[in-house]
C-alpha cells in the first residue's frame, strides 16, 4: 500500500536521512522508534512533502512519485488520502474543535456543511470530546487538542495517518487518553506510521516496529520479535537505555 | 471681549465641523481603505516571497517610510500636477494611502509571519490549497493581531490629514485657518479645531473597541474571556 525506497535528505550539508526504504500494507500499525536526532520525523515530513527529499521513490495507492521532484498537483493528491498528527497539535486556532475537523472536508473536499458536520461529531465522539465540539483550541488541554487532532485526522477517511511523537509534547498525565485514541483507532484497521517514543504502544499497538538510528534503520520486524529478540547491538543498547530510563 | 470669543466660536463650529464631515473624514476613510488593501496585497507578497514582486515592495516600503508624509504630498501635488489632472482631494488619497499602506504593510506581515507555521503544515495535510490556507485560517489570525495597530494608523491619519491643507485641499484645518484671517483669535480657533480632531478620534477609539470585540470572534481568541 505504502513503499519508501531509499529516501535521502540533508539540511545544509549534515545528511538526516542516508537511504530509508520501508514497506507498510494495509491495516499495517508501523512504529518508528529510536534516538533524538535520528531522521525519524524527517522521515515522516518528507514522505508527506512537508520538506523536500533530496531523493528517494513513495509508492502509494499503486503510483510512485520521485520525492525529490514531485508535483503540486501529485502532492496534493496524495495528502487528499493521508492523515498527518502532528508533536505540537497545530490545530487552527481561530477554528473551534468541530471546524478544525470539518475545514478539510467543507474546504477541500467541497462535501456539504451538514454531512461534514455529522461526520466531524462522529470523530469527536470517537476520540470522546463530543461536548467539546464548540470550544477553541485555547480552551482544551494540550491532551483534548491532539485527540482534535487525531479526529481531524480520520475525519477524511485517510489510507493511512501519519503520527509525528504524538505525545512528546503532553504533561505526562494526559499520554493515556491520547494513547488509547490511536489504540482505538489502530484497532479499527486505520493503516498507522508512528514516530514515538512511548515503548508500550510500540509493543502493544504496534504490529512492526523500525528502529532508525543516524539516518539509517538498524533493524525492524515484527513488535513481538523486536523487542523479544533484537538482533542487533545497537537495538539492544538502545532498549536497555529506555527501560533504565522507566 | 469674551461674549465675542465665544460668538466667533459658536459661528465657526459649523464652518469647521462641515469641511470635516465633507472632506476629512472621506478623505480619511477612503484613503485607509485602499491603504489597507495595499497593506495587506504586499504583506501577503512579501510573506510568500513572490519572486521580483517581494523585493519591490521592500524597496516601496523603503522609500515611503524614509521621507516625509508633508513632502510626498508635495511631490505629488505639485511635482505631478501638471501632468495628471488630479484634483487635491484625490492627490490627498493617493498620496495617504501609499503612505499608511506602507506602514501598514509592515504590521500586517509581522502579524502573518506571528501565526505557528505549524497550522500552515496543518491546513496543507488535510488538503487545503495555499490560497484556502491563508484565507481561512492565517488572515483571519493575522488581522486579529494586527487590529490594534492598524487603527492606531487610522487614529493618526485623521490628525495627518491637517496636512493636505497645504495642498489646497479644504478640510477642517484649512477653514479654520481661512476663519482665524478673518477675526485673528488664533488661540481659541486653533483649540476649537483641535476639540474637533480630538471628537473624531475619540469616536474611532469607540469603533476600534467595538471592532476588537467582533475580530475576538474571528481570530478564535474568545477563551480569554470564557
Amino acid at each position: 500500500m505504502l513503499e519508501v525506497r531509499e529516501l535521502r535528505k540533508s539540511f545544509d550539508d549534515l545528511p538526516v536521512l542516508r537511504g530509508v526504504s520501508l514497506k507498510m500494507n494495509k491495516g499495517d500499525v508501523t512504529a518508528v522508534i529510536g534516538p533524538s536526532g535520528g531522521g525519524k520525523t524527517t522521515l515522516l515530513r518528507c514522505i508527506n512533502f512537508l520538506e523536500k527529499a533530496d531523493s528517494g521513490t513513495l509508492t502509494f495507492d499503486g503510483n510512485t512519485y520521485d520525492l525529490s521532484a514531485i508535483s503540486r498537483r501529485d502532492m496534493a493528491a496524495v495528502r487528499m488520502k493521508t492523515g498527518f498528527v502532528f508533536q505540537s497539535f497545530n490545530l487552527f486556532s481561530n477554528k473551534t474543535a468541530l471546524q478544525n475537523v470539518t475545514e478539510g472536508l467543507i474546504v477541500a473536499r467541497k462535501m456539504p456543511k451538514a454531512q461534514a458536520n455529522e461526520i466531524a461529531m462522529a470523530a469527536l465522539r470517537r476520540v470522546g470530546l463530543q461536548d467539546r465540539a464548540g470550544h477553541y483550541p485555547s480552551q482544551l488541554s494540550g491532551g483534548q487538542q491532539q485527540r482534535v487532532a487525531i479526529a481531524r485526522a480520520m475525519a477524511t477517511n485517510p489510507e493511512i495517518i501519519y503520527f509525528d511523537e504524538p505525545t512528546s509534547a503532553l504533561d505526562p498525565e494526559l499520554i493515556g487518553e491520547v494513547l488509547s485514541a490511536m489504540r482505538d483507532l489502530a484497532h479499527s484497521g486505520m493503516t498507522m506510521l508512528v514516530v514515538t517514543h512511548e515503548m508500550r504502544f510500540a509493543r502493544d499497538v504496534s504490529n512492526h516496529v523500525i528502529f532508525m538510528e543516524d539516518g539509517r534503520v538498524v533493524e525492524e520486524g515484527p513488535s513481538a520479535d523486536f523487542f523479544a529478540h533484537p538482533q542487533e547491538a545497537r537495538t539492544r543498547d538502545f532498549l536497555r537505555t529506555i527501560s533504565a530510563e522507566k | 471681549m469674551t461674549e465675542r470669543i465665544w460668538n466667533i466660536l459658536a459661528e465657526s463650529f459649523p464652518k469647521i465641523l462641515l469641511p470635516g464631515l465633507r472632506m476629512t473624514l472621506p478623505l480619511t476613510v477612503i484613503a485607509f481603505a485602499l491603504a489597507m488593501v495595499i497593506a495587506v496585497a504586499v504583506a501577503l507578497i512579501q510573506f510568500a516571497h513572490v519572486r521580483v514582486l517581494s523585493p519591490l515592495c521592500r524597496f516601496y516600503i523603503w522609500v515611503i517610510r524614509g521621507t516625509p508624509l508633508l513632502v510626498q504630498l508635495f511631490v505629488v501635488f505639485y511635482g505631478l500636477k501638471a501632468g495628471a489632472h488630479m484634483s487635491p482631494f484625490w492627490a490627498a488619497v493617493l498620496v495617504f494611502s501609499i503612505n499608511e499602506g506602507a506602514y501598514c504593510a509592515e504590521t500586517m506581515r509581522g502579524a502573518l509571519e506571528g501565526v505557528p507555521a505549524g497550522q500552515i503544515e496543518a491546513g496543507y495535510c488535510v488538503g487545503m490549497r495555499y490560497t484556502q490556507i491563508m484565507g481561512r485560517i492565517v488572515l483571519p489570525q493575522a488581522l486579529r493581531t494586527a487590529f490594534p495597530s492598524l487603527s492606531n494608523g487610522l487614529i493618526s491619519m485623521v490628525k495627518d490629514t491637517s496636512l493636505a491643507a497645504n495642498i489646497t485641499v479644504a478640510e477642517m484645518f484649512m477653514a479654520t485657518q481661512r476663519i482665524n484671517a478673518r477675526y485673528y483669535e488664533p488661540l481659541a480657533l486653533y483649540l476649537e479645531v483641535a476639540a474637533i480632531y480630538l471628537l473624531f478620534s475619540t469616536a474611532l477609539t469607540w469603533l476600534q473597541r467595538y471592532g476588537e470585540k467582533r475580530l475576538s470572534r474571528l481570530g478564535g481568541k474568545e477563551a480569554r474571556h470564557a
